[in-house]
């Protein structure tokens, strides 16, 4: 997905000159086609992110329009105060990008993981969040992160990514978007879980159960329409993020549902209250937070009974 | 403008500081108090700034990045007639523009929040890049504490600035050998600043903070250096001007009552380099 994020920024590079991407030292060769179309306009911002922050915020002041790029962790939790000082309380059209988010640097510990990302950016007032699937969604949805005049957080994958979507989805910021309709029970899938979503909803299918598959890549605004119907057409929502159970979409959702004093019955499924090290991979990474298709079917399974 | 006149600005807003200290309960006059003489550089002799036109897009911009010395910025800014003096006294009041950090309803000619330390460094390095990405000629100044310099975020942003070459922008470093509850020097070893800095790259200058024309030579100098951002070291006393508040970290947080306010005023009034102004 980072190379889509790149390759989104060279399509708008040349004719949007108010386009400035900050980076922080990574992306080795990533950028080469982007330094070669707005060469000073392509800025490696050093490991200091904190800087990277605040400058993108005197930049978004002077009229610009910058981006700030690096491993999730280091331009969410790092730099958060610049991020919610400088970015956020004075509302400025900065787009944040972290790559490899939730579980996508497994395999680098605990100090690459971010999975208090969402609940970081979302407590944020003015703060958009938007977490794309897989590549479609993300080149769907570049063109009106790039328009917003607020600041954005764009959770953004690592690399070879599924592409879940058949063909290119027609999005909006805020507005979740219905894969596979179905009926009783809801998947309402976070960003990276759209893949796994969709072979649950497989899996269920052999027991007869015919779930809808919606993608939220919106967790900031939520969809108010989508949630107000889905409240009346199913007896239970299924969340599915990799992001901590706290704070994040799930908690996103029962807020939604908290805040209007609504009962319903929400399986969470998310990475548990723990710290995850020792692992060998993503998927390994999944699978102990209880993110694997078969956990989570299990899971469900189990509270239909 | 005379020195005199200088000088009969700088009192004038050291009045209004101790006056809406006392009358609206705001903390930090010790903070203001050291950065007076470097406002009043700034705004009537360096920034290029319209007071009809406040947020006119090529203007320099100046960020106070020790935010707790507000108040001498609003005293600043109203004396220079961005707004009238009287609204001052309202500093802290519910729906005052006046906050005790400037925040984002701040009155006119206030360019960015602040209150957190080390964060308007960074930003000034953003605005001064983007300048000369787009070819415009503003310059950016930022005013700091030395007790701020503990914070990583300036050192993060010092190296930037030096690599690009933001000759555009000026630090200034209110050195009050002061911090909220001790000396500077004690709580984080910064010395030697002067050295630190230029090699950090950038072109440092020193100067008495409480001295116009030194100030003055020294924003000029910098303006002049053409291929490195420029930092001021300015040597200040906190509390500056009234003879009981000098070098008294007590000030960074007390507020004077009636008996300190009617001391101040009249050791200000008799202030006798200006007895002729």
């Amino acid at each position: 997905m980072r190379n889509c994020f790149a390759a989104c920024l060279e399509k708008y590079v040349k004719e949007q000159d108010e386009i400035v991407l900050l980076y922080a030292d990574i992306g080795n060769r990533l950028f080469n086609k982007l330094k070669d179309l707005a060469g000073p306009r392509v800025i490696n911002a050093g490991i200091a992110e904190a800087n990277m922050a605040g400058m993108a915020a005197g930049m978004a002041m002077n009229g610009m329009k910058p981006f700030i790029y690096t491993i999730t962790p280091f331009t969410t939790s790092r730099n958060f105060e610049q991020i919610k000082v400088d970015i956020a309380y004075q509302n400025l059209p900065v787009v944040i990008a972290g790559t490899g988010s939730g579980l996508g640097y497994a395999n680098l510990g605990p100090t690459h993981h971010s999975f208090e990302d969402l609940a970081l950016m979302r407590v944020l007032p003015n703060m958009q969040v938007v977490c794309p699937a897989d590549v479609l969604e993300l080149e769907a949805l570049f063109p009106q992160i790039l328009k917003s005049r607020e600041p954005v957080y764009l959770r953004l994958g690592k690399k070879n990514e599924a592409v879940v979507h058949p063909e290119p989805p027609n999005l909006s910021i805020g507005k979740a978007h219905v894969l596979i309709p179905g009926e009783r029970i809801c998947l309402m899938s976070c960003g990276s879980m759209l893949e796994t979503a969709k072979q649950v909803s497989v899996e269920l299918g052999k027991q007869g159960l015919k779930v809808e598959v919606c993608s939220f890549h919106t967790v900031k605004p939520l969809d108010d329409a989508y949630l107000d119907e889905a409240y009346s057409r199913f007896d239970t929502w299924v969340t599915l993020e990799e992001h901590s159970v706290i704070g994040g979409f799930g908690s996103a959702i029962s807020d939604w549902l908290s805040e209007r004093l609504l009962n319903k019955d929400v399986l969470r499924f998310g990475i548990p209250d723990l710290f995850i090290d020792q692992v060998s991979g993503q998927q390994d990474a999944k699978k102990r937070a209880g993110l694997s298709v078969g956990s989570i079917v299990e899971g469900i399974l189990a509270y239909e009974g | 403008m005379t020195i005199t006149e200088l000088k009969s600005l700088s009192r004038r807003l050291r009045e209004d500081v101790l006056n809406v200290s006392h009358n609206n309960k705001i903390s930090h006059l010790g903070s203001c108090l050291s950065c007076i003489e470097i406002l009043v550089v700034l705004y009537w002799r360096y920034l290029r700034v319209d007071i009809t036109d406040p947020n006119y897009p090529d203007r320099d911009q100046f960020l106070l990045s020790k935010g707790h010395a507000a108040s001498a910025l609003y005293a600043a800014l109203a004396n220079r007639g961005f707004f009238p003096r009287e609204d001052l006294f309202t500093h802290g009041q519910t729906g005052s523009p006046f906050e005790e950090h400037p925040g984002l309803h701040s009155p006119p000619g206030v360019d960015c929040v602040s209150g957190s330390l080390g964060h308007a460094l960074p930003i000034s390095l953003g605005l001064a890049k983007s300048a000369l990405l787009k070819g415009s000629k503003a310059k950016f100044a930022v005013l700091m504490g030395d007790g701020e310099l503990n914070e990583g975020s300036i050192w993060e942003a010092a190296m930037f600035a030096s690599t690009h070459k933001l000759h555009n922008l000026t630090a200034i470093i209110d050195v009050n050998q002061w911090q909220g509850t001790g000396r500077s020097s004690s709580v984080m070893n910064i010395l030697p600043l002067r050295d630190k800095w230029e090699a950090f790259g950038w072109h440092a200058l020193e100067v008495d903070g409480h001295n116009h024309n030194e100030i003055e030579d020294a924003l000029n100098t910098g303006s002049q250096i053409k291929n490195k951002p420029t930092v001021v070291i300015a040597n200040t006393i906190k509390g500056k001007g009234i003879s009981f508040m000098e070098d008294d970290n007590n000030w960074h947080y007390r507020i004077p009552n009636d008996s300190e306010l009617r001391a101040a005023l009249d050791e200000l009034a008799r202030d006798e380099s200006l007895i002729d102004a």
